[in-house]
């Protein structure tokens, strides 16, 4: 039996998850995650209880699907396995957090908001993906 | 403190949770947003694009669907109807912030998503050590930017 449409209904729904989740929690606002990040002004607790609640929830979700042998509908679990830290990790992850605090927008709430898109999202939108391509040039 | 942002924070967390679970139980793979979405287009892998490309659809299309609903399920400050916020900063500011997030989790190999939840999730010493980094570069960041230069962002 072909999986592929299987497999693409699967990744489509995780996604739409993922964005209702974002959605609902605040997190498309950018105003929210800088609430949070500004701990010396009018802090916002909303994100510790976002990442709380997705934190917790995949803990225990992935207890059990780890014990399968195998995914539903792939072969195998693809699991990055290095426990090591290295410079180009700590490096990559400082230069994030600087992007993030900048602007308040990670990754995932930055796409997920191309539905009330912005000229200065956008703007935002284009650097990343140059980004992403200048570091797999470098990496 | 709002009790009702907070909740629906959680809401929305566990949302995200049951997105990385099913991910995880259907394809095997991890919910990191930049390793999905910044693949597919550094890559461009072979035979391993489809599903990049679907999940990002379900992405655009979650806060659409809300939008179109005209529901109140949004949890943006100050605009109860909303359900995307609008950009803190002016296109400068956002073009450098876009190329330092994109630079940083491509060397970093994750952002918030991958690192912050599902590495946690895993007890990855590798993702504690990264969300530990970001969460404190933007920490000093919004406070250098707020309370030393005391900008508008």
């Amino acid at each position: 039996m072909n999986k592929q449409p299987l497999t693409l209904l699967a990744s489509y729904v995780a996604g739409l998850l993922f964005s209702l989740g974002l959605a609902v929690s605040g997190m498309t606002d950018p105003a929210r995650v800088v609430g949070f990040l500004d701990v010396a002004g009018n802090w916002d607790p909303t994100l510790m209880f976002v990442l709380g609640g997705a934190v917790i929830t995949t803990f225990i979700g992935y207890r059990f699907v780890l014990k399968q042998p195998a995914p539903m509908l792939a072969g195998r679990f693809a699991l990055p396995s290095r426990r090591d830290l290295d410079t180009k990790l700590l490096g990559g992850a400082a230069l994030f957090g600087v992007g993030w605090g900048l602007s308040g927008y990670c990754p995932g709430p930055a796409i997920a908001s191309l539905g009330g898109a912005s000229i200065p999202l956008l703007a935002m939108l284009a650097t990343m993906v140059l980004g992403w391509l200048i570091a797999r040039r470098i990496a | 403190m709002e009790w009702a942002s907070s909740l629906q924070g959680l809401v929305g967390g566990i949302l995200i949770g049951i997105s990385a679970v099913w991910l995880m139980a259907s394809l095997g793979r991890i919910a990191g947003i930049s390793g999905i979405v910044g693949n597919l287009i550094a890559q461009r892998p072979k035979g391993d694009s489809a599903w990049r490309v679907a999940f990002l659809v379900g992405l655009v299309s979650g806060p659409l669907l809300l939008m179109g609903l005209g529901s109140e399920w949004g949890n943006v400050v100050n605009h109860p109807g909303a359900v995307v916020g609008q950009p803190l900063g002016g296109v400068p500011l956002m073009l450098v912030a876009g190329l330092l997030v994109g630079l940083g989790t491509g060397l970093g190999s994750g952002c918030t998503s991958g690192h912050g939840v599902c590495g946690l999730a895993r007890l990855s010493p590798r993702s504690l050590a990264a969300t530990v980094t970001f969460l404190v570069a933007a920490l000093v960041t919004v406070y250098i930017v707020r309370h030393v230069l005391g900008g508008g962002v």
